[in-house]
């Protein structure tokens, strides 16, 4: 794409690469923004460069926060004896919002898939068994999509699990096939983590 | 068994669909003929009813393929819209390019409501056809004839396509891993590949039940005399899992089929494909009179074959559905000599089921005057047939 001069359009062109953004909604936005930069161009540019700067994954779970480790590995009151495993940070936030896990969380960074040149050493799957390795985890509950590669992935992560003796469990039945976590209401989300079921 | 209360197109409407520019036709009866030139557009308008139902219709074809060319205008907008007397009384389907949407895009209405999904239209509508392309099926590789039993599963139980997608998936994910190992001389992940076999074991074991239970519900249906006084058939699915489900419970098959693919990584990653499964199940015909597999058949036997089937099909859609479904016949009174022509008609007009034939030899309809309303298709418009006057 040509680089453009125009600050408008160059910044129309920049929001319009955001996921749910199209190009007429991007240029709607903008347009709203310029009627008052002071109290919405500004503002959200120093939010932008402070998120920037300051969210880093976590290294223990792979959330994204302001602090590492992040403020749910921080918890005191989070039960420390129970992994919910889930394949993107989006996910995570999705089973936050519906409150619906006690423990703490692994991000996978994405799902097993031979054919999209993604094996177990692209994901997070090292540093899972390093968790719990470490002891002091009883259960690691799969919350993984209910695709094809998300059901490989999780039957994977069950026999790497299995040699170290800790409860493996998957989301109940009844998640849609191919439905991601994160667009599950949070009623579902929660029933679908309180029926979990040992593998 | 009470026969199923018919389905019943009464009126059909097109709108710059393939060689229609504008057509409405009032069907009275229970069999339609349609007869006129090669190119006269009566299979395309057996394609547009066959698209009131779920699915791509009786050609497979994508959105934008249905539209008419104009005259220098290109592609314009579609539209096919049928009108339905069924068990529930009677409802207006309609399909076709969404409004002031893209070509490759199609829509459906029920009722002049918009309709979210296809599945709604699998309650209402359903069809079963017979093209002239599906005379090949006996030359053509098991591949073909695989997913000829594939939609004849799926018109009954929709998640059976999703069964055969996911199996394929993961075959392709292994076969995939098998080949990175072959060219990189690395050892793929056992735990990966053993993950991949579970979830092919899962899917290939449902589907392979899926296609045995209907083949045998086919061979049921033939074998109680849904066909008449037409030749019956009988369906032969040839497919190792298949035939272990008939010995061993589903577990113990997904078990032995899981054992057999970890011990078979090395063949199957020098032949670079997963050379045993459901993907390699083959279906055979058998032409039921002489006990004569399909390949030893003479043309009209095979036609007769396909009849056999598609019949039985619609026998079965009827009991599951609770309504008759359309039977869409293109070309295939021609192929049938005289006999089994008139037991064809017959074993039609003996269905509940409204069924639609074309040919491009009136004559051989001349038998159903007083049964059948007949049209005469040519120069973009449909006409009634004074031979085959509505009975
Ligand atoms: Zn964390």
């Amino acid at each position: 794409m040509a680089q453009t001069d125009d600050p408008i359009e160059h910044l129309v062109g920049l929001l319009a690469k955001l996921p749910g953004l199209g190009r007429r909604s991007a240029r709607r936005a903008v347009l709203r923004m310029l009627m008052r930069p002071g109290e919405t161009m500004l503002p959200l540019a120093e939010a932008l460069r402070r998120a920037a700067e300051a969210v880093r994954p976590c290294r223990v779970c792979g959330n994204l926060d302001a602090e590492d480790p992040c403020h749910v590995c921080r918890d005191p009151r989070r039960d420390r004896s129970l992994i919910c495993v889930v394949e993107g940070v989006a996910d995570l936030w999705a089973l936050e919002r519906a409150h619906a896990h006690r423990g703490l969380y692994h991000v996978l960074g994405g799902t097993l898939s031979a054919l999209g040149g993604v094996g177990p050493e692209d994901l997070a799957v090292q540093p899972l068994l390093a968790r719990v390795a470490e002891g002091g985890v009883e259960e690691v509950i799969l919350a993984l999509p209910a695709t094809v590669d998300g059901a490989t992935t999780a039957h994977y992560l069950t026999d790497r699990l299995r040699p170290l003796g800790v409860r493996v469990t998957r989301l109940a039945q009844g998640v849609p096939i191919g439905g991601a976590l994160d667009v599950l209401d949070e009623g579902t989300l929660a029933a679908a983590l309180q029926a979990r079921r040992a593998v | 068994m009470p026969p199923a209360p018919s389905l019943r197109l009464t009126r059909l409407r097109l709108r710059d669909f393939r060689s229609w520019a504008a057509l409405t036709a009032r069907f009275g009866a229970g069999i339609v003929v349609v007869t006129g030139e090669n190119g006269a557009g009566k299979t395309n308008l057996l394609e547009a009813i066959s698209l009131l139902g779920p699915g791509r219709g009786l050609r497979g074809a994508r959105a934008a393929e249905l539209a008419r060319q104009g005259d220098g205008e290109g592609p314009l907008p579609w539209a096919a819209a049928g009108r339905f007397e069924g068990p529930w009384g009677g409802f207006d389907i309609g399909t076709g390019t969404p409004e002031g949407g893209p070509l490759a895009r199609r829509a459906f209405r029920l009722d002049g409501l918009p309709l979210r999904g296809q599945a709604d239209l699998a309650e209402r509508v359903a069809a079963v056809w017979l093209t002239p392309q599906m005379d090949r099926l006996f030359q053509d590789a098991a591949s073909d004839r695989r997913r000829f039993l594939d939609r004849l599963v799926w018109a009954l139980e929709p998640h059976h396509a999703r069964e055969v997608a996911a199996y394929d998936h993961a075959m392709a994910q292994r076969n995939r891993l098998l080949a990175g190992e072959r060219r990189e001389g690395a050892r793929a992940d056992p735990a990966w590949l053993a993950a991949l076999e579970e979830a092919m074991a899962r899917h290939g074991v449902a589907a392979a039940a899926a296609r045995r239970g209907l083949v045998a519900r086919l061979n049921a249906a033939l074998a109680r005399g849904i066909t008449g006084a037409f030749p019956a058939a009988r369906l032969e699915l040839a497919c190792a899992v298949s035939a272990a489900l008939g010995a061993a419970p589903a577990l113990a098959v997904e078990e032995g089929l899981r054992a057999e693919w970890a011990a078979s990584r090395g063949r199957d990653a020098a032949a670079g494909a997963t050379l045993a499964g459901p993907h390699r199940a083959d279906l055979g015909f058998v032409h039921l009179p002489r006990e004569l597999p399909a390949a030893l058949c003479s043309t009209g036997e095979q036609k007769a074959l396909l009849v056999a089937v598609v019949l039985a099909h619609a026998a079965l859609i009827a009991e599951a559905r609770g309504f008759a479904p359309l039977l869409l016949l293109d070309e295939v009174a021609a192929h049938l000599d005289a006999p089994r022509r008139e037991a064809l008609f017959a074993a039609l007009a003996a269905l509940p089921a409204q069924s639609f034939l074309t040919g491009t030899d009136a004559a051989l309809f001349a038998p159903l005057r007083g049964v059948a309303e007949g049209f005469r298709a040519g120069g973009g418009q449909l006409v009634p047939d004074a031979d085959l006057p509505v009975p």
